[in-house]
């Protein structure tokens, strides 16, 4: 079967839009909850859904990602009940699923045990934000024997070693914006034009960037450079914010976003 | 060494891409300096002139007699300058900093130590330097966060997580994400992504290198005993290293056990843990099976750490480094013990060492030799263990 998220790319080129790839942690405030608010930013306009795993030391993450990590694990989170979520979402959507977790939360479950769950649930992807290209055979042969896709990422420090990442991305490259950590920016300062130079030229996979991107308009104006917006923390923010009752604000805010973002 | 950074399986670099550059760009230019005459000419005459190497190898008389095992040595890294092992690893990194043109270094600390060696060294060299520190480690370890200030630092408090070492190393990460470009991070232990475990090790090497040159003078042979503590294992790996080829040196690490391994509250990572990937390396960690990171918990802010160097590690896995858990009752009793009978009060870090030595000398033949390396000096412990012993020293 063909990967959903190479399908989704293929669709939205074919209508001319901009991905819409959003984040959310899994069990905060509870996995109720997120099973709504991922269903709710998939009926908005999402095309892609990140399910945040929590981890107790995220060190990639700004302060909203790393409260909402700590709610979820107190809640008592973990990846077999996540799993368990993922295998109800697939009764309601067949859109692009990837899961966004730290290499430690895979390498102790058990890799080969862990890709194994993800083809039987049906996950299309993993973002591991620990693991640098150089580590990719820690699980590379695991992901690939079950067709997930491993996505990299590269950042505005990688230079010369953008060109050797896209030449082996699969599904998306996720572009980091700026230096530093997950988390809202009023601005994102980065050079993008120069950022994706190397990636321009050549056959390459759909490049998304995200980081900072805190509303529609931001989304909107950084996804003219590329093939999508990802957003999480300003996502996340509003679940901090309505808890049990964030769906609908989630769902808002989500519906908003991608009428910017079109038009 | 297996492949470059690993150590068997343990080690590896496992940061995310923003830091990748500048780990690469470490490697390159340690590889660039370690071996260049000029710099270690500059390095030895810092180690000898501002931080006043070689440390002392004592023969600890009374304790030899009182223990009636092994004659006892204590190598006295307690009395180089800032109190502790750290400086050794410290000036070495920053002197490196200065090479690569870095005008801004962090670091991490947890009993301080290393906090105040950085800072201090900081301050010799004209950098600006910003430590992280846990909250509840400021509050036992207040006298450091002081001194650090004096010094010129600037210390950020900690309130994620434990509040604890492991959660000041993850917001010192955090900001070398951010300010990678002019930023230096100064680990203070042999842990983290590669070239920093093999790169700490190299600084603190000095200090086996010494023991065997020092001991050779005085007795004519090598050690039958090395005693360090461990908590990301410094000390331990620089006391251990030049004896690790000499397969008739018994290497003893002392790990934290808190309340005891058989209640939720130690550190003992070689006793518990289990392998992981965390804060850059794939080595032991205290973990749940999901693979969170178990908060961890001992007396000695320095050793509250939930995992261990990736050496150490590998060092366990083959079997050539032995490890044993020391209680904070038990590390408490050789702070005491050390001071009265030789008049040396051992950091509670390094009290976990001697410890650990007052346990297995006894059973060494006379004949043979136990070396104690006093990682620090304990004047920043004295209020937290009159506190332990319900006394109270405020001067208010």
């Amino acid at each position: 079967m063909k990967n959903r998220i190479d399908s989704c790319f293929e669709q939205l080129k074919a209508k001319n839009k901009k991905a819409l790839i959003t984040f959310i942690t899994a069990g905060d405030p509870d996995m109720t909850v997120t099973e709504k608010n991922i269903m709710e930013m998939l009926d908005n306009g999402s095309d892609i859904i990140e399910i945040g795993v929590p981890f107790s030391d995220p060190i990639a993450e700004g302060t909203t990602i790393q409260k909402a990590s700590l709610r979820a694990l107190s809640g008592g989170t973990n990846l077999d009940i996540i799993f368990d979520m993922v295998r109800n979402l697939r009764k309601q959507t067949q859109k692009p699923l990837v899961l966004m977790m730290y290499v430690n939360t895979i390498f102790k479950f058990g890799t080969e045990k862990f890709f194994g769950l993800c083809k039987e649930c049906e996950i299309d992807g993993v973002i591991v934000p620990d693991l640098p290209f150089e580590e990719r055979d820690e699980i590379q042969a695991y992901a690939d024997q079950n067709d997930i896709y491993n996505i990299y990422l590269v950042s505005p420090t990688s230079h010369e070693r953008i060109e050797m990442i896209s030449k082996e991305a699969k599904g998306f490259l996720y572009i980091v914006s700026s230096l530093g950590v997950t988390g809202t920016r009023e601005k994102i300062t980065t050079d993008l034009n120069y950022l994706l130079e190397p990636i321009r030229n050549g056959n390459h996979c759909p490049c998304c960037i995200g980081f900072g991107i805190s509303d529609g308009e931001q989304a909107k104006k950084i996804a003219d450079y590329c093939d999508g917006a990802i957003m999480g923390s300003a996502i996340v923010e509003i679940v901090e914010k309505y808890g049990k009752d964030s769906p609908v604000h989630v769902g808002e805010f989500i519906r908003s976003v991608r009428n910017t973002l079109d038009n | 060494m297996d492949k470059i950074g690993r150590f068997g399986e343990f080690g590896g670099q496992y940061v995310p891409e923003t830091v990748m550059t500048a780990v690469h760009e470490l490697e390159e230019a340690y590889n660039k300096y370690k071996d260049d005459p000029d710099f270690n000419k500059e390095l030895q005459s810092l180690y000898h002139d501002y931080a006043n190497r070689p440390s002392m190898l004592y023969y600890a008389e009374k304790m030899t007699k009182d223990l009636g095992g092994a004659k006892v040595y204590i190598k006295r890294e307690d009395l180089n300058h800032t109190g502790a092992h750290k400086i050794n690893n410290v000036l070495g990194q920053i002197l490196l900093a200065k090479k690569m043109g870095k005008r801004r270094v962090i670091a991490e600390t947890g009993a301080g130590q290393h906090g105040v060696a950085t800072a201090t060294v900081c301050a010799l060299m004209g950098l600006e330097c910003e430590v992280y520190m846990g909250k509840t480690d400021m509050e036992r370890q207040s006298l450091n966060v002081y001194r650090m200030n004096l010094l010129g630092a600037k210390v950020t408090g900690v309130n994620s997580g434990t509040s604890t070492l492991k959660d000041a190393i993850n917001e010192a990460f955090r900001d070398w994400c951010s300010n990678i470009d002019t930023t230096f991070y100064c680990i203070g232990s042999v842990m983290g992504p590669h070239p920093y475990p093999t790169m700490v090790r190299d600084f603190q090497k000095v200090i086996s290198a010494e023991i065997k040159s020092q001991l050779m003078e005085k007795e004519g042979k090598l050690p039958d005993a090395v005693f360090a503590c461990v908590g990301g294992g410094s000390n331990a790996m620089g006391a251990f290293y030049n004896f690790i080829d000499d397969k008739s040196v018994r290497l003893i690490g002392a790990e934290a056990a808190g309340r005891g391994i058989d209640t939720p509250d130690h550190a003992a990572t070689v006793a518990k843990g289990s392998v992981g990937i965390f804060h850059g390396m794939k080595s032991l960690f205290l973990q749940n099976e999901y693979g969170q990171i178990d908060p961890v918990y001992s007396i000695s802010a320095g050793l509250d750490y939930p995992g261990v160097g990736p050496e150490h590690a590998y060092l366990n896995s083959i079997g050539r480094a032995e490890y044993v858990d020391i209680t904070d009752k038990e590390a408490v009793h050789a702070f005491e013990y050390l001071s009265k009978t030789e008049g040396i009060i051992p950091a509670i870090e390094s009290s976990h060492a001697v410890a650990a030595a007052l346990k297995i000398i006894p059973n060494m033949d006379k004949k043979q030799i136990a070396v104690i390396n006093l990682s620090g000096r304990g004047d920043k412990d004295v209020y937290s263990i009159a506190r332990y012993r319900g006394v109270n020293i405020n001067e208010e």
